[in-house]
């Protein structure tokens, strides 16, 4: 191993061919051009739009080829991906919010169907009433679907995780549709500098899409999702289960070989990352961009003395339970932090503390939990919110009582 | 000035000249005089081993394809209700891109979806509707057995007027439940999608060899293709299963059933309804032999007889557009 990593970095040079300002869906664009997508089905939506957006521009200048289908409606779109999936093409599709929820149906078959394409999701507020702004209800609506989910948190991020979402999703013992999510308007309309990997070191990454005795071809000729009824569903879903389970070591497998081309990108344990957790007595864990108010609350909170990190959770499926309860059990106290909500919910608070709570329950030395919901609709989540929470969670710390344990972070009341 | 369109395919001339090859076969479960199932069997055997299917949930899945039995020969894939024009979207694309790649050999690979009238003529008319603007080869049929067949009977847009269903039942209050008149799947299809070659109706069986001539036409005439098939229901129409060939004759003749191609904006008339063609036998010839409209009385067979009447003698497209005329006269 030490070898391939050494080699890999003497090559480094040109592993990536420019740097460029890109917000976040162009990001995804270049990603999708990089994996060499075959097809792709657009329908517009906000925020995620803009992808699709960049897609058909790199497509009519000629610098990718690509099948680029504008759909009549996310239902079609998502069908139009899945069945090209199934034909060996390797496929892209995207949405945001209500969009997302219109194609739900060919989302779930594309899980039960086990096909990988991979779909960008643009965060977005669930209507009523119309929204743009970020929340992660849509997204997480496919979470017990079947579905790989993560989240990133840069463009440069973004891009990656288009070759590292395909390298899992399309590998043997995993192909399951791949949900690559970022938040609306703060990840996918916020411009960064990105490194742009060169097509050689994609592809040196990314193997080909190789669908094998199950993909629908006339050398190939099998029927795919016949009606079976109450004979094999269990057996069925049992593999949907097994495959789910098996995802965790490849997702750990799909970040080593990265790190191999592009370099040291990603630590251990990848599914999630730590920042200045090593003596942390306190912590908060999120998803998405909140990470950028919250380390900056960190830093700052930490210039004060106090010991406190940040985890960003990066894989929400499959879920990285044994490492992050190995994680979270260390601090004293853990402030989760839900841009989403489960209303009715057991602890009424967000889906994302009901998951670590249900993560923490066999753990020795469980931490104190308290639940933020915040930065709904897209509302601004502040560095001044982060400082809060982190004061919130520190109290959390210091006593036994569980009561009001879930907030409301800048509710007008 | 109309020009006489061209299609270079192979004619299958009378019913012993069809393929013998079968590539839908046993394993399936359909009902005893399943009409739709001769319409699938039909298209299979024209298409050859060189197609993929994908079958949109309806009766001819679930009687069709059990786990473990399936009676396809060739690639088969189910898809959603409403998937059919997007299944063979995403089929045809993904294997052009394979193709144009070099990651699969350059051939002529047939695409097929099979939807039935709830499929395709409610749920699914928009994705079939983008599929038809599209330029992918690929043909979409309809088999239209007038109902949702496979949850009991239930109307669909395409229930000819009258018809008890379990969604439509003769009542005390209300003898005719279904008041809607039969959409016009087909017609409204030709119409609406200028760049779309072939749009067809057929009859699996009547006239023979006539719907398997149609296929063969609409997948070699190139880009995306669309045929409505009419296809008695000996379940949902409730009549002895012997005679499904003859109630789609009945159907067709009585001119409830227009049958035509539009080939590159051209209407040819299959069997010609209009009154300067063959004529029509009288709706009440074709409704009686069915048990789902026992309940109709007289004035009902006159308002079907005066709507098909109608179509055939005062559209300017007969059987195909209606649209009657120009006003000269403002409004």
């Amino acid at each position: 191993m030490s070898v391939a990593v050494a080699k890999a970095k003497s090559d480094q040079s040109d592993v990536y061919e420019r740097e460029e300002l890109l917000n976040g869906c162009q990001a995804v664009a270049h990603g999708v051009r990089l994996a060499d997508v075959d097809v792709i089905a657009a329908y517009p939506i906000r925020p995620y739009t803009e992808v699709m957006d960049a897609l058909s521009k790199l497509i009519a200048d000629g610098q990718f080829d690509a099948e680029y289908i504008i759909a009549d409606s996310e239902h079609s779109q998502f069908e139009i991906v899945k069945h090209a999936s199934s034909v060996n093409a390797r496929a892209f599709g995207g949405s945001s919010g209500t969009g997302w929820m219109y194609g739900m149906e060919a989302l779930v078959v594309t899980a039960t169907d086990r096909l990988p394409p991979l779909f960008v999701v643009g965060n977005r507020a669930l209507d009523d009433p119309g929204a743009f702004g970020v929340e992660h209800n849509d997204a997480m609506a496919v979470r017990d679907m079947g579905w790989l989910l993560c989240w990133v948190t840069t463009p440069q991020e973004a891009l990656e995780h288009v070759l590292i979402g395909y390298r899992i999703a399309e590998d043997k013992r995993v192909r399951m549709p791949m949900g690559l999510a970022m938040d609306g308007a703060f990840l996918t309309h916020s411009q960064h500098m990105v490194k742009v990997p060169s097509p050689e070191a994609a592809k040196k990454f990314l193997p080909q899409y190789d669908l094998a005795e199950r993909r629908l071809h006339p050398d190939n000729p099998i029927s795919v999702a016949p009606q079976i009824n109450e004979d094999w569903v269990m057996e069925l879903r049992r593999q949907n289960w097994e495959a789910a389970k098996r995802a965790r070591g490849v997702i750990k497998e799909a970040y080593k070989e990265f790190n191999d081309v592009f370099g040291e990108r990603y630590s251990a344990p990848y599914y999630f990352e730590e920042f200045m957790t090593d003596d942390a007595e306190v912590v908060l864990i999120g998803i998405g961009t909140v990470a950028a108010p919250a380390r900056t609350a960190v830093r700052r909170l930490r210039e004060k003395g106090q010991k406190v990190g940040y985890v960003n959770l990066r894989w929400f499926r499959p879920f990285p339970t044994v490492e992050l309860r190995e994680c979270l059990s260390r601090f004293k106290a853990v402030g989760v932090v839900d841009r989403d909500f489960a209303h009715g919910s057991p602890d009424n608070g967000g889906i994302l503390m009901h998951e670590i709570r249900s993560c923490l329950y066999p753990a020795k030395q469980r931490p104190a939990i308290v639940n933020f919901m915040g930065g709904l609709g897209g509302r601004d989540l502040s560095i001044a919110d982060a400082q809060k929470m982190y004061d919130i969670t520190q109290q959390a710390a210091k006593k036994d009582s569980m009561d009001g344990f879930v907030t409301w972070i800048g509710l007008r009341e | 000035m109309s020009t006489v369109p061209t299609i270079d395919y192979e004619k299958i001339k009378g019913v012993h000249k069809v393929p013998l090859e079968e590539l839908y076969t046993s394993g399936h479960r359909t009902c005893q005089g399943c009409e739709s199932a001769t319409t699938m069997r039909g298209f299979i055997k024209v298409a050859g081993p060189r197609t993929v299917v994908t079958g949109s949930t309806g009766c001819m899945y679930v009687a069709n394809t059990s786990y473990l039995t399936t009676p396809w020969i060739v690639p088969w894939m189910h898809t959603q209700l409403g998937a059919g024009g997007s299944s063979a979207v995403g089929m045809a694309a993904g294997l052009r891109a394979l193709k144009r790649k070099g990651k699969i050999k350059d051939e002529k690979i047939n695409v097929i979806n099979f939807s039935g009238d709830l499929g395709a003529g409610d749920m699914g008319i928009g994705g079939i509707s983008a599929a038809l603007q599209s330029d992918y080869d690929l043909l979409i049929i309809m088999y239209d057995n007038e109902s949702a067949a496979n949850t009991d009977i239930q109307a669909t847009g395409l229930t000819t007027y009258g018809a008890q269903t379990t969604f439509t039942p003769p009542g005390t209050k209300h003898p005719i439940m279904q008041r809607r008149w039969k959409k016009n799947v087909a017609g409204m299809l030709a119409v609406g999608h200028r760049t779309c070659r072939y749009v067809a109706t057929a009859c699996a069986t009547y006239p023979p060899t006539d719907y398997l001539n149609k296929v063969q036409k609409a997948l070699n005439i190139g880009g995306p293709t669309f045929i409505h098939t009419y296809d008695p229901c000996p379940k949902g129409w409730d009549y002895h299963p012997r005679f499904s060939h003859d109630l789609g004759e009945l159907g067709i003749k009585s001119g409830l059933y227009p049958l035509y191609e539009v080939v590159d904006g051209q209407v040819i008339y299959t069997y010609d309804a209009r009154k300067s063609g063959k004529g029509r036998i009288p709706v009440k010839d074709f409704l009686t032999k069915q048990g789902r409209f026992d309940h109709l009385k007289e004035e009902h067979f006159t308002y079907i007889q005066k709507m098909v009447d109608e179509q055939w003698d005062e559209w300017e497209i007969p059987g195909v557009a209606p649209i009657k005329g120009i006003l000269k006269a403002r409004i």
